[in-house]
């Protein structure tokens, strides 16, 4: 009983520095944005006086960052799509125990290695239409593959007179017949540049993934008279799922958050085509002097990613206390 | 073995002795120390005139270890961001580079105690008879001086390649008319018309400028910033509407090229023309390898003749810099003769004193001396002169969308909201 009491103290003792830390560096910092955004603070000086919601009013009706809200969307959803499909390629090519696999699994993930600025710069030397990419593709004869790539100005809508945004129109959705929910193709040039960086780390999960499937199980599959296909169709993914999802919490705050690839690669893009909230925030905010506008833009952020990472925290611990 | 280890150890002390001992030495009148400098000068002209500067210094102040703190990047932006958190976090620089006018006043300035007044530097040196009037009155507020100005450049320069306006038989248009008669002959012989890099925005601002003062005239283009000019009056619009025929005769991949590279395009011949501010100048003495370049000229942009577009890059004295001694030395040096003389031939900028010597400059800077001492001299938008940071971000984001999309009742509404949010316009 002595000991047991002992052994919290130290507990205790030990784990103060960091939950002090993370109180005040973390949390702390999150509560002085948030009242910084509801502040007055426009200018180099501090001025903490309240304002209110005036800010993220201010905020939602600012077509910059409306743009930018559409680009999260589209630019997470691709990101996500790419990153898994490529992954769960690699993953199983690398699971049909072929000679060499040690050397290919750490090709793949090399990429996750380099920071994003890098791979930013990188491809944006080879994406400049002038050159790069666009003068290998003209000699090796794909011209069609030449592209205006992240200079792009197009964005690809229903077009309002189009039978699709009639019939849209017609349950109240013609709305959407409109570039706001458009998708920029500049902006797929970043996705290419963030997927080549983390389809390696989704490959590696979901080999794990695959790897921790009993061989019994496949093999049962097998003496039932499953295809290779069926195999992997039916017995292999399913049992992927909680895998995927991880998967898609990592790269889904990644592409939430995104800015140093933005800010390396293409910056806001013509007429913000690649523009994120993340890069707004640090130009209304370090160039522009509008604290509270950052900070709301922060706090938006902030809230998105929760919206995405509470549940899912949620989902385990329920689990955990289930086992 | 073991005396012998000893012995090491005793002669190792003695020598670490010896070396404390002689940085002790009696303190000479003269700064030491450090002295930290931050500019956003890494590239070319500009590093090395920087450079140049800190020769200089250290000649005088053999004791004094400069540390040079740039943050690379075009018009300053990523550096003006790291030096806005240094300096609300307490730890300024020693002096940093900043552009006269608004960006001077309206951000470290007005906002109180960021910064030191230079009064007595002034009258030691005199500068208040050795530069003009007109930048006197830009660095200083409420009748004190804030920074020292090292340069003037001009922004609205339209740079040529002369082969290719001769081959065509044309000559550098002074309207907007011929500009568009010029960009369609070049166009169908199949030169792009115009070269622009705006990956950093402010490129198409600065062009944007240009228009501005062309379509204008110097005195509205001025009451544009003081609220005198109404931003929804026609003459707005107009200007807008030049900006987007003008922007018809770009190259395509514009939004992927910077300043520098744009002007590539002129030097290889593949563009005929483009519109920047005189720092192409150096850009052209470093490629082409002499001050007294061949083959491309420079002519006012369309309707700025007889206008100088003016910025100026200064040094100021942060309160409570570090190093304040040496800080003030550097001015001190950054407003001479000799230091000016040092540092503009190579960054490719005029002196902001009226006494330098010519004989240093190439044939460019040498027409710019005389147009700066006859012209009608204006404000730059994208460089900071003309307008408070905030106000130039937000003519950043209304020029990034009308770039692409050419709305101009949208453009217009949008720089007008953003004269009414700087608290210019009401």
């Amino acid at each position: 009983m002595k000991g047991l009491a002992w052994d919290r103290v130290v507990s205790i003792v030990l784990i103060t520095p960091s939950v002090i830390a993370v109180a005040v560096f973390v949390y702390g910092f999150i509560g002085w944005t948030g009242w910084v955004s509801l502040s007055k603070w426009d200018g180099l000086r501090p001025n903490y006086d309240l304002a209110g919601w005036v800010n993220f009013d201010r905020l939602l009706n600012n077509s910059r960052f409306q743009i930018d809200v559409r680009n999260t969307i589209v630019f997470t959803l691709l990101f996500l799509a790419a990153c898994l499909i490529i992954g769960l390629l690699l993953a199983i090519l690398l699971d049909q125990k072929i000679r060499g696999e040690n050397l290919f699994r750490s090709l793949f993930l090399f990429p996750m290695a380099v920071s994003f600025i890098v791979t930013g710069v990188v491809w944006r030397w080879l994406m400049v239409p002038s050159s790069g990419l666009n003068t290998l593709f003209a000699a090796a004869g794909l011209d069609f593959l030449k592209s205006a790539w992240y200079t792009s100005p197009t964005v690809l809508h229903i077009q309002p007179e189009s039978g699709l945004a009639q019939v849209l129109a017609r349950v109240g959705l013609g709305g959407l017949a409109s570039p706001n929910f458009g998708l920029p193709l500049a902006l797929i040039s970043i996705v290419i540049a963030a997927a080549w960086q983390m389809s390696g780390f989704v490959m590696a999960m979901f080999l794990a993934g695959i790897r921790g499937i009993p061989e019994e199980l496949r093999d049962a599959a097998r003496v039932d008279g499953a295809s290779e296909v069926q195999v992997y169709r039916h017995v292999v993914l399913p049992l992927l799922k909680p895998v995927t999802l991880s998967a898609a919490i990592v790269l889904g705050h990644i592409s939430l958050k995104i800015f140093d690839l933005v800010a390396s690669l293409s910056k806001q893009g013509p007429g913000f085509a690649t523009d994120v909230p993340a890069f707004f925030m640090f130009q209304t905010t370090f160039q522009g002097d509008h604290f509270a506008q950052g900070s709301a833009i922060a706090v938006f952020m902030l809230l998105s990613v929760s919206l995405l990472v509470i549940p899912y925290l949620v989902y385990n611990i329920r689990r955990e206390i289930e086992v | 073995m073991f005396w012998k280890n000893r012995w090491l150890s005793v002669a190792g002390i003695l020598a670490v002795s010896a070396i404390l001992l002689a940085a002790c030495a009696p303190a000479a009148p003269a700064p030491k120390g450090q002295l930290q400098i931050f500019s956003w000068w890494t590239t070319g002209g500009e590093a090395a005139g920087l450079d140049n500067l800190y020769k200089i210094y250290n000649e005088q102040f053999p004791d004094v270890e400069i540390i040079n703190a740039t943050v690379a990047g075009g018009a300053g932006f990523e550096a003006k961001a790291v030096l806005k958190t240094r300096m609300l976090g307490g730890d300024p620089p020693d002096s940093f580079q900043v552009h006269m006018g608004h960006e001077l006043i309206d951000t470290w300035v007005t906002t109180g105690q960021f910064m030191e007044p230079l009064d007595s530097l002034y009258q030691q040196e005199g500068w208040n008879n050795i530069f003009p009037a007109g930048v006197l009155e830009i660095v200083s507020q409420d009748g004190h001086p804030w920074s020292v100005p090292v340069n003037i450049h001009r922004a609205n320069v339209l740079w040529y390649n002369t082969a290719i306006l001769e081959e065509h038989n044309l000559t550098p248009p002074t309207t907007f008319d011929e500009f568009f008669e010029v960009a369609e002959t070049l166009q169908d012989a199949g030169i792009t018309p115009l070269a622009l890099g705006d990956v950093g925005i402010w490129a198409s601002t600065h062009l944007f400028e240009t228009v501005l003062i062309g379509t204008l005239g110097a005195e509205d283009y001025r009451g544009l910033w003081t609220g005198e000019t109404d931003w929804n009056g026609p003459g707005v619009r107009e200007a807008l509407e030049n900006m987007k025929q003008m922007l018809t005769y770009v190259n395509d991949d514009h939004a992927a090229l910077s300043w520098d590279q744009a002007n590539d395009l002129v030097i290889n011949g593949t563009a005929a023309m483009t519109i920047m501010g005189d720092w192409v100048d150096a850009d052209y003495v470093a490629k082409l390898g002499t001050k007294e370049y061949q083959g491309f000229g420079w002519a006012p942009p369309p309707g700025n003749a007889g206008i100088y577009d003016a910025l100026s890059d200064t040094f100021g004295l942060p309160a409570n810099a570090p190093n304040r001694e040496a800080a003030i030395e550097w001015l001190r040096l950054v407003g001479s003769k000799a230091g000016q003389e040092a540092f503009n031939p190579v960054k490719g900028s005029i002196c902001a004193r009226t006494d330098c010597d010519a004989s240093l400059f190439g044939p460019y800077l040498r027409s710019a001396m005389q147009d700066w001492t006859r012209d009608s001299i204006v404000p730059s938008l994208a460089h900071g002169a003309a307008a408070s940071e905030g106000w130039v971000t937000a003519i950043h984001d209304v020029m990034t969308v009308f770039v692409t999309d050419g709305d101009v009742a949208q453009a217009q509404a949008g720089l007008a909201n953003a004269c009414v949010d700087a608290g210019v316009c009401s």
